[in-house]
């Protein structure tokens, strides 16, 4: 052992053996300090709080000098018992929990929870064109602010700080669509049973419409910055492979998959929402590595926008139409509207509720606190979310609460293959072969 | 299911009924299939003597949709064909369809269906557990959502254990991605997947007492005072049931 203390690597000793605490840049310590026992293995825990792992996960790998001989995932770090506090909640307010769970794709969580009750309701044909080409169009910008997460924070992780820098602003302006549409950044509880929550506001296809024309600028810029990159293209290619076999054992779905070459994409196989009628390809790569990952996030980004497209001239043709079921059992009864005070009900609803029908006042009160009841029942109805499959089986015994909602999150599925993706390889891999996968830990942990 | 109208039944309703004919989704199930799963008591939610409407004493069963019968249409028929001996009901509701099967057949059904050439459902989506506290004997219920990539074609399966005796064999072997789904149902439910390779708690910490799924386990929190009030945690609020 060297003779001066490190203050960056302090040691303890235990009855497991030697732990040592790495918290910054000089390895001195440690490097001695394992030169005496070089024969020992070196387990290393990597996070909960590690600024590569992509949130709170905890990784635990065993080293032989660089290369990872063994490697498992601790998580959990951030369950937040979404899917308990669901059942203490009526149908309607659930989708304000679920949306947190994957908070890269929120609108993904609330429409795979929404189909599934809109099914046990049997309301499947009823939902009005104009929520579900809404819900498309939120759902495809969602899906290219999640890939340019997860190409930023990919890309920063193997230092390539432009690509972190170019990615979060343009998913920037993604959010500026969603607070435009929905009112929030993120959190939206926007799509609701029967519909979404609101319509469009005034102007928004416009802004719609020059994010597109901004985007098809944009987009490029990644290819020409990283697609032929010497030292991006090094550290990716070969990385975190995972092959058809391996990805049909271990239930691994969505880029990953499709980096298999296999086609497998759930808005083409087993369509919703009427992804049928929309012209897009599915995006596949034949190298089952990291790379191929990032290939097919980046063409999935120019197929999102030929969706949000064909999305934004269906909805100019919709205007004025319904947004929210016709049923006045399940449709939420008031609508939003901007205020001298801000944003609340609108007044000619309160007006309508307060002076001219009481029977409209027992309506709105009934539905809005108790909410609708749902047949009993179980229904499960996935979804193509970034990440892969993501469904929710909804299970009701009738009541105006769900009796038990459980989320299959693709992050919680996919990061099982961390260890087959990552045993043998170089430590530095391992990142890249995470980031390939691109866990959320809000969804692994729910 | 609601489809079959047994013709011995037409007679007691009368020539002057075709309510039947024309909304046969109307049809009461047949007697002793349906099964009871849970009891709802009242209406508004409010207990003891505060209830003045007379919807307090009001008392309904929870009743799940019923066994669907032959013919179930389609490819459901094709797979139900495979699996027949092995699967102890079919339930069919919203167009998806539910096979219960026994715990000890659930080994050789997820292995036919993942094997058999004419089924290929080479996909699980994973176990879910749904905890039924009145459902005497059957309290838990493993639900595996499988997925047949080749013929694009979605089951389900449901294992029902009692509460007393809660093991179902694991499935890690035939389908690798149960692990961690495994693995936590068995942290909220309680439920012991035997053979399963290290059936430890995923979410929770590995000391936490009781599965927070189950219905016996409270949602916890605590009251929030705000300005002089107290708000009751959720799981303590009046609420609508």
């Amino acid at each position: 052992m060297s003779t001066t203390e490190d203050v960056y690597a302090g040691s303890t000793e235990t009855t497991e053996g030697r732990v040592f605490t790495v918290s910054g840049q000089d390895w001195d310590q440690i490097v001695s300090g394992l030169a005496e026992e070089s024969e020992e293995r070196v387990v290393v825990n990597m996070g909960p709080q590690h600024p590569s792992t992509h949130g709170v996960l905890r990784l635990i790998l065993e080293l032989e000098g660089e290369t990872v001989t063994e490697a498992r995932c601790g998580i959990g770090y951030l369950h937040t018992g979404i899917e308990k506090n669901m059942e203490y909640r009526s149908w309607v307010q659930g989708v304000t929990f679920c949306t947190r769970m994957d908070y890269l794709s929120p609108f993904f969580n609330e429409a795979t929870y929404v189909l599934g009750v809109e099914r046990l309701l049997g309301i499947e044909d009823q939902v009005p064109e104009k929520a579900q080409v809404m819900r498309v169009l939120l759902m495809e910008l969602n899906r290219i602010s999640s890939h340019l997460v997860a190409i930023a924070t990919g890309g920063m992780e193997i230092g390539a700080l432009t690509v972190m820098t170019i990615g979060f602003r343009e998913r920037e302006l993604v959010l500026d669509l969603f607070e435009l549409i929905t009112g929030l950044r993120m959190n939206h509880a926007f799509i609701r049973p029967g519909g979404v929550a609101q319509d469009l506001p005034p102007g928004a296809l416009d802004e719609i419409r020059a994010f597109i024309a901004l985007m098809k600028k944009r987009l490029p810029e990644y290819a020409a910055l990283c697609n032929a990159n010497p030292i991006f293209k090094a550290r990716l290619e070969g990385v975190g492979h995972l092959d058809l076999e391996g990805c049909m054992a271990l239930g691994l779905t969505g880029p990953v998959l499709r980096s298999t070459g296999y086609p497998w994409d759930l808005r083409k196989t087993q369509p919703y929402c009427g992804y049928e009628d929309y012209d897009f390809e599915v995006q596949t790569w034949d190298t089952c590595d990291s790379y191929g990952r990032f290939r097919i996030r980046l063409n999935e980004m120019h197929e999102s926008l030929k969706i949000v497209e064909q999305a934004a001239d269906r909805l100019a043709q919709l205007e004025g139409a319904p947004v929210m079921i016709d049923d006045k059992k399940i449709g939420w009864p008031s609508q939003l509207a901007i205020g001298s005070d801000g944003m609340g009900n609108s007044l000619d609803h309160i007006r309508h509720i307060m002076g001219e029908s009481m029977e409209a006042l027992i309506h709105h009160f009934k539905l809005v606190t108790e909410g609708f009841r749902v047949p009993p029942g179980q229904a499960y109805v996935p979804i193509e979310s970034p990440r892969g499959e993501l469904g929710a089986h909804v299970v009701s015994d009738g009541g105006t609460r769900p009796f038990r909602a459980h989320f299959r999150d693709p992050s919680f599925t996919n990061l099982q293959a961390t260890s087959v993706m990552s045993e043998g390889g170089m430590v530095a891999d391992v990142i890249v072969a995470i980031a390939s996968i691109d866990p959320v830990m809000g969804g692994v942990d729910r | 299911m609601s489809e079959d109208k047994t013709p011995d039944k037409t007679p007691e309703k009368g020539p002057e009924q075709p309510a039947v004919e024309q909304s046969p989704e109307n049809v009461p199930a047949p007697r002793g299939e349906v099964h009871e799963r849970g009891r709802r008591t009242g209406m508004f939610g409010v207990k003891g003597s505060g209830d003045t409407s007379g919807y307090g004493g009001l008392v309904q069963p929870v009743i799940f949709p019923g066994s669907a019968k032959r013919p179930y249409g389609g490819w459901f028929d094709e797979v139900a064909d495979r699996l027949d001996p092995l699967i102890s009901d079919v339930v069919i509701h919203r167009g998806e369809i539910t096979f219960h099967v026994a715990r000890e057949n659930l080994v050789e059904v997820a292995q036919l269906l993942r094997d058999d050439p004419s089924l290929r459902f080479e996909f699980c989506s994973g176990v879910s557990g749904v905890h039924y506290p009145e459902d005497t004997g059957r309290e838990l219920h493993a639900v595996y959502h499988l997925l047949s990539m080749t013929y694009n074609r979605r089951i389900r399966l449901e294992v029902a254990v009692p509460d007393e005796d809660p093991h179902i064999p694991s499935i890690v072997a035939i389908y690798p991605t149960n692990d961690w789904h495994e693995r936590e149902t068995y942290d909220m439910f309680g439920i012991i997947f035997d053979g399963h390779p290290a059936l430890t708690r995923i979410l929770m910490p590995d000391d936490w007492p009781g599965h927070p799924q189950r219905k016996d386990y409270p949602l916890g929190g605590i009251p929030v005072e705000y300005k002089g009030g107290s708000v009751p945690p959720p799981d303590q609020r009046r609420s609508y049931n």
